[in-house]
Parts: C-alpha cells; sequence; structure tokens
C-alpha cells in the first residue's frame, strides 16, 4: 500500500495550488444557477474532454519541449497542414482512410524531426526556428488547399474525432492512451530522465555522456507527432481539412503547460501539471460557453486564470526559498 | 577596545527558519589590516559578510565603524559606510568596457551625455595608479577572470570603500595573478583600508594575511595574530577536532600500463602531450591555470571532437569520439567547474546520484525505484555526504557535499580510470580530508587516478608522479620522492 500511496501524496502536494483552483472552478459551475442544470451531466462532461483533447495532445509535447528549455510555436500551423493533407488524401486521390490518417500523422512526424534536427544540430534557439516552420507549414495548408477547406464526407472519416468508443468519445481515449504514454516516457525511461538533464544544464549533460542531440531530436518529434495526432483528430471531426485550423493552438497548449506548474526556464515540470492546466483551461472555456459570456471577455478571463496560476507558483517558490 | 578598530562586529546572531545561522559572533577590523575570516563550508562566513553588506539584515547585535555604531539594513547603507564586496561570481557586465563598468550608474555627464573621454580618463587613472596594466577601454568579457577581479577592485576603491571584503578572490586564477592580486592587496591596506579576506588555501593566509579569525557552526572560535598560530592549529579550530594525518597516502608498486596517450593534440590548447597511467597510481597533472590541463582530458574524456595523436588503453589502440565511448571504456571525469558541468542544481541528490548509470535500474519502461535508492545510499555513504535525505535538492547542499555527491555519482560507474579536475575547490577542509582518504581507498583497489589540481600541496602529497604542463604542453615529469613547489612552479613557467 504505501508503495502505492507515496506517489499519490507527492501528486496531490507538487499541484495543490492548481488542483485547488480547479476544484474551486467545478464546485462554482456546479452551484452556479446559470450552469448547474447542465455542467454536471456526462454529456458534458464528454464534451469537456473532447474539447481539451486536441489542446493535451499538443501540452504533451509541449511539455516535454519545455522541461528542455525550449518552445515550439510550429505546432498549431502543423495541425493544419496534418489536417489538410489527410483530408486531401481522401478527396482528392481516393486513397484508403487509414492511409490517408498515416499521411497527416506522417506531417507531422516530417515537421518535427526537421525541427529537432536544426535544433539540435545547430544553436539557432527553438523559437526561431519553430517559428520559421510554423510559418511554412501554415503556407503549405493554405497552397496546398487554396485558402478553402478540404471536405471529406464519410462516416469512417468521422470515427476519429467525432466517434465513439462504447460511450466514450473516440479522442478521448487516445486522449488516455497518450498521456498514459507521455507518463512512460517521462518517468520510467531513460530517455526521460535524459530529457530532464539536458533542460536542466545541458553541459553537464554533455559530460555524463548523453547524447544531447538526439534527446533533443526525439522531444521536438514527439512534439511533431502530438501535432500531426491533433490534426487529424481535427480534421476528423470537422468533416474537413481546414488551412485556418488550429490557429493560435501552440498558445493554449503553453498556457496549460504553464498553469501546470511546468518552468519556461526548463529542466523541471510534471505532465500530471499539464493535465490539470489543460482542464482549468478548457473547463473555464466550457463553463463561459454555459454561461453565454461573450467571447472576447473569454479571452480576457483565460488570460487573468494563466497569470493567477503562475502568481500562485511564485508565491509558493518564494516562501520554499 | 582597540582605538584603531575601522569595523567592529558584536554579538551579531541571526536566524533563519530552521537554522541558527549566526550565534554570538564577534569580528573586529583594523585600518590597514588584512583579516582572514575561516571556517568549513556552512560555518556562517557568508552569512556574517551579507549582514555586513546589508544583504541580511542581523536579529541583534551592533556594527560599530570608526567608534560609531551603524545600522546597515540595506545594500545601500553598506556602501555609503564604505563597504565593499567583492563576491565569488563575478558581477560585472561583460559586453561593456572597463570604464563603463567602473562607472556604471554613475557616469561623468556633459549635459544630458555621458562624457566618454573623461569616463575613460578616470578609469585609467585609477587604474595605472595601482599598476594594473589594464586598457580602460577593453570590454570586460575580454580579460582574463584575474583581470577582472582587478576591475572590480579598482571599481571598489573607486567608491572610496575604507572596508573591503574578498570571497574567495584567488579561487580560479593562476598563481602569478594571485601574486598580483597579493600585491594590489598590498598597496590598499597601505592607504588604510581595511580587508576581510575568505579563503581556503592556508598557505596564502600565512602569506598575506595579519590576523585570522575561525568560525564554526555559526559561532565565533577564535582570533589568532597569523604569525603566532599554525596550520594545524586553524584546521583544529576549525573542524573542532584534530586531523591526523591530513594527507594520507599509502604508496604501493603501481601495476600495469592502464592508460597511454602519445602526441596527443587538440586544434588550439594541448600541444603534442604523451603520458601514460599505471594501474593503482594517482597522478598530478600541476600547472598554472590555462596550461591546458583540463584540455588533455576532455581529449580523453571524448569531449574534443578533433584531436590528433594516439590513446592507448591496456595497449589496445582506441578512438574515443565521445563521453559515451569514454564511459565504455571505464574512464570517468568529474569536471573542474560543479555546477555549470556536473550538477543538475534543481533535481535531488537521488537524481544526480544516478543519472550515469540509468542502465543499472531502468529497464525499458520498468523502473527499479528500491534499487535505485540502494545505489544512491550506498554511494552517500562511502563518500559520506551529509544529506537530510535522497530527495533533497542537490542547490542546497554546501559545495563539499555537492562535490562528494559528483564523485559518488562516477564512482558508481566502476572506472578503472578516474579523472578528477580540482577536486576540492570550493570543498571545506574536512570534506577535502575524506576526498583524500577515498582517493587513497580507490587506488588500492587497483583504480587509477589522474588528478589536476592547482592547490600544489595537495597535488605534492597525493600523487605517485606529476606531470607539469605550460603552455599546453608537458615541461616536465617528477616522482613523489623528488617532488616540491620549486621544482614544480619552475616547470609551469617554462
Amino acid at each position: 500500500m504505501t508503495e502505492i500511496k507515496k506517489p499519490v501524496q507527492s501528486y496531490l502536494k507538487e499541484n495543490l495550488g492548481i488542483i485547488i483552483a480547479l476544484l474551486v472552478l467545478c464546485v462554482f459551475l456546479a452551484v452556479n444557477p446559470l450552469t448547474s442544470a447542465s455542467f454536471l451531466t456526462q454529456q458534458n462532461i464528454f464534451n469537456i474532454l473532447r474539447q481539451i483533447s486536441s489542446n493535451l495532445y499538443l501540452a504533451c509535447g509541449m511539455t516535454m519541449v519545455i522541461i528542455l528549455g525550449g518552445i515550439d510555436l510550429s505546432v498549431g500551423s502543423v495541425i493544419a497542414l496534418s489536417g489538410c493533407i489527410a483530408a486531401g488524401c481522401v478527396a482528392r486521390y481516393d486513397m484508403p482512410i487509414v492511409i490517408a490518417l498515416s499521411a497527416g500523422l506522417g506531417i507531422g512526424i516530417l515537421v518535427g524531426m526537421f525541427n529537432g534536427y536544426v535544433i539540435a544540430k545547430t544553436t539557432i534557439p527553438p523559437f526561431i526556428t519553430t517559428l520559421a516552420t510554423m510559418n511554412i507549414a501554415r503556407g503549405l495548408a493554405q497552397i496546398y488547399t487554396g485558402g478553402s477547406p478540404v471536405r471529406v464526407v464519410s462516416s469512417e472519416w468521422q470515427f476519429l474525432g467525432a466517434g465513439y468508443i462504447g460511450p466514450v468519445p473516440t479522442p478521448v481515449v487516445i486522449l488516455a492512451i497518450i498521456l498514459i504514454i507521455t507518463a512512460l516516457i517521462m518517468n520510467k525511461t531513460k530517455i526521460g530522465r535524459h530529457i530532464y538533464a539536458v533542460g536542466g544544464n545541458a553541459q553537464a549533460a554533455t559530460f555524463s555522456g548523453i547524447k544531447v542531440w538526439k534527446v533533443k531530436f526525439f522531444v521536438h518529434t514527439f512534439s511533431g507527432i502530438m501535432a500531426g495526432l491533433a490534426g487529424i483528430v481535427l480534421a476528423s471531426r470537422m468533416y474537413s481539412g481546414q488551412p485556418t485550423a488550429g490557429q493560435g493552438a501552440e498558445m493554449d497548449a503553453i498556457a496549460a503547460v504553464v498553469v501546470g506548474g511546468t518552468s519556461m526556464s526548463g529542466g523541471a515540470g510534471k505532465i500530471g501539471g499539464t493535465i490539470i492546466g489543460g482542464l482549468i483551461i478548457g473547463i473555464l472555456n466550457n463553463g463561459l460557453n454555459l454561461m453565454n459570456v461573450n467571447t472576447f471577455w473569454q479571452d480576457v478571463v483565460k488570460g487573468v486564470v494563466i497569470l493567477l496560476a503562475v502568481f500562485i507558483d511564485y508565491f509558493k517558490n518564494k516562501k520554499s526559498k | 577596545m582597540s582605538n584603531n578598530a575601522l569595523l567592529e562586529m558584536k554579538h551579531i546572531h541571526k536566524q533563519f527558519p530552521g537554522v541558527y545561522a549566526l550565534k554570538d559572533v564577534n569580528f573586529e577590523l583594523k585600518s590597514g589590516e588584512i583579516h582572514a575570516l575561516l571556517g568549513e563550508n556552512g560555518a556562517g562566513k557568508s552569512t556574517l559578510i551579507k549582514v555586513l553588506g546589508g544583504i541580511y539584515a542581523a536579529d541583534q547585535g551592533e556594527i560599530i565603524i570608526e567608534g560609531k555604531k551603524r545600522s546597515i539594513t540595506n545594500v545601500k547603507d553598506a556602501h555609503n559606510n564604505g563597504i565593499a564586496i567583492i563576491h565569488q561570481e563575478l558581477v560585472l557586465v561583460p559586453c561593456m568596457t572597463v570604464a563603463e563598468n567602473i562607472f556604471l550608474g554613475r557616469e561623468p555627464m556633459s549635459g544630458r551625455f555621458v562624457n566618454k573621454r573623461k569616463m575613460n580618463q578616470d578609469a585609467q587613472e585609477l587604474l595605472d595608479a595601482y599598476e594594473m596594466n589594464i586598457n580602460a577601454e577593453v570590454l570586460v568579457g575580454k580579460l582574463t577572470i584575474a583581470q577582472q577581479q582587478m576591475v572590480e577592485i579598482v571599481k571598489a576603491i573607486s567608491f572610496h570603500s575604507r572596508i573591503l571584503v574578498m570571497d574567495e578572490p584567488t579561487s580560479s586564477i593562476s598563481d602569478k595573478e594571485v601574486g598580483f592580486l597579493f600585491k594590489t592587496m598590498r598597496t590598499l591596506t597601505e592607504k588604510g583600508v581595511g580587508i576581510i579576506y575568505i579563503s581556503h588555501k592556508m598557505s596564502e593566509l600565512q602569506e598575506i594575511c595579519d590576523r585570522v579569525t575561525v568560525m564554526r557552526d555559526g559561532t565565533y572560535v577564535g582570533t589568532r595574530t597569523v604569525k603566532e598560530t599554525n596550520k594545524d592549529e586553524l584546521i583544529s579550530m576549525m573542524v573542532g577536532r584534530e586531523l591526523t594525518n591530513y594527507y594520507n597516502r599509502e604508496y604501493a608498486k603501481p601495476g600495469k600500463v592502464l592508460l597511454k596517450c602519445e602526441h596527443l593534440s587538440d586544434e588550439n590548447m594541448v600541444k603534442n602531450v604523451s603520458f601514460e597511467i599505471r594501474e593503482g597510481e594517482i597522478v598530478g597533472f600541476a600547472g598554472l591555470v590555462g596550461a591546458g590541463r583540463s584540455e588533455v582530458m576532455k581529449c580523453i574524456f571524448g569531449l574534443t571532437k578533433d584531436y590528433s595523436g594516439s590513446i592507448y588503453i591496456e595497449d589496445r589502440k582506441v578512438h574515443i569520439k565521445s563521453p559515451d565511448d569514454a564511459m565504455k571504456h571505464k574512464i570517468a571525469l568529474v569536471p573542474e567547474n560543479r555546477k555549470e558541468e556536473g550538477l543538475y542544481l534543481i533535481q535531488s541528490v537521488r537524481y544526480n546520484s544516478t543519472i550515469e548509470i540509468l542502465d543499472q535500474f531502468i529497464k525499458g519502461i520498468m523502473v527499479d525505484s528500491a534499487k535505485e535508492e540502494e545505489i544512491t545510499r550506498n554511494y552517500i555513504d562511502m563518500m559520506r555526504t551529509k544529506t537530510p535525505s535522497t530527495d533533497q535538492i542537490i542547490g542546497n547542499l554546501s559545495g563539499g557535499n555537492q562535490q562528494k555527491v559528483m564523485i559518488g555519482r562516477w564512482l558508481a560507474t566502476a572506472p578503472k580510470i578516474l579523472i578528477l579536475d580540482e577536486p576540492t575547490r570550493g570543498v571545506d577542509v574536512g570534506a577535502k580530508s575524506e576526498i583524500y582518504m577515498i582517493m587513497n581507498e580507490l587506488v588500492k583497489k587497483g583504480v587509477s587516478i589522474i588528478m589536476i589540481s592547482s592547490e600544489l600541496p595537495e597535488i605534492i602529497n597525493l600523487s605517485d608522479r606529476i606531470y607539469v604542463m605550460c603552455g599546453g604542453e608537458i615541461t616536465g615529469c617528477i616522482d613523489h620522492e623528488e617532488v616540491n613547489q620549486e621544482k614544480i612552479m619552475k616547470l609551469a613557467t617554462k
């Protein structure tokens, strides 16, 4: 028993601030007369989970990238490019859906590998590298589609984004699998420890015999895969590859990671925090929608919550020092 | 008390949550005196200095400067009272010139613009007054560490500081530069400045200091006149016990040749270096800072991509392209700058202890946490590392304990050749002697140790043989029976 208890306890302790914030938010939405009727229904809960799943795919990759001390701005555009290519494979070339989806995922892998290679083998900062690929991917998506969505109308196509496995939406099942894989990589494998080492002190990692470039390459490739996955799931749900999909998605992913307590300076952070960060942002969006708050105000509230979350972290750290 | 006291700190108390950092500490500095502050890491020296510098406020006690009681509650107060602290880590702006650094924040103005010419002239005058041979218009980043220190000193003097605190100023500069630093310090004391000097190096105290105050565990132990005390007394004051056999080295007949390097050169520092290491011996590498010693080790450890020459391990020629390769050949390197090149400061002791040996307890996604903890414990015990738990963040440990974790981490890889680059830098006396003991035990087990050290007593008393380097070349090899400081210095300055 004690072996199981310890990680749970330390998880609660490490994330106490944001867990409380999450609970307060949920209780507020559950008792608020505007939202109490709809918030705690099974349909709404699955709805929230479906909505946050794409953001959390990205956030899984982004957590690793940020722990490495970097950033990946390209993921939002990769969503568009991979979705458009996957949809195009079906709509324009009549390819089987599985191959089309793999092609979409492949786009993510390619962009990720490119980012990873440049960042690992040169000293060009990740911010610049991924800023460039962000523009390139978005531009290619626009060129490929001519600026208008590529439609796919078939129920098989829809399964990934809008379907269900039992009572659970498919994207949520995928999310569960992705979260488990990410948590395993980060906590249970050698490469996971190496990510923290490179992010914490790249020079020391070199002296430790860690192949720093391999770690960077792996992490950016992983982030690319996650973006490709988010791209095909979204394209499936929207019946189309849209060249404007995923605009600003990288920022939502970064927000989830930061609210989850991962430090932008690298070396520290946990996927467990990111999950809560993603939940807070997702539930907040959902609640504001249920309350019919206008979208302009939603942005303001989101910004304030991000600030609050990092403030809590700041004061916690200040105290412990 | 004495009437020429420049500074008196009386009955200073300072408590942090859970730590009584200073307990009734007294300190006195005379005008024109160099007063050493001595103590193991964690003895409270830095805290005392921070109280003096206005970074911490004392809970109790008084600070008296030139007979008047002063209240120093912030850094500005300290400045106004003529106190200047030169920290171990230099705080100059590298991309600004020497003059700009000296006059940072109080540039001489003409109208609304900085009067650059006057600034450069004034700075140059100051530098020349101390014969520093530094051009005021050069970028600070282009200076050596020692020269940067000089600039810091000049900066402090330009504030008309009367009390100068120097925190381990010689830890990263060469012996020649130390000589120059000491000369400057003497010039300052002739002008009535009092200097508080923090150092771990005993030999320096005898050379430069007038009096020495020893602290231990946050308390004041005593003050001695340097002429009337000796190293043994000071050490026993510091550690609170007699340290017998400070360097205990049992020499044995070394075994077969384990590592042989022939005509090793890298592209800039290392020139045609050849040497060999036998089983079970400690081989010292002496020389001035910048002699290329660390660079030789970087070739052996695969950190230098392009080297020419040959490396043989047990008579087999090997090509080491990466630290990973080196580790496969059972070579370990404990680097010189543990904070930059070794430690993951925000991670736990456990993480830091096992990062090189993950294979021993991680198989795929199966982590054997119990084994990880056991390995960590083993090396903590072996190195006598003092840490509250294996979960402790390593950045919170003292320098000596951090170094022990570093050495333990590499011992866990079961090396045959252990390279220690300045293993006792910034390490307190107690931990030092423990590190020496462990080195002695290791060589008895047949491990070969290469030790780079700039501390001559250490290298002389521990090594079987000493290679001396100068300008990237090996200028000589001295056997432990024939070695003395003069011989080393002669070869090091060829």
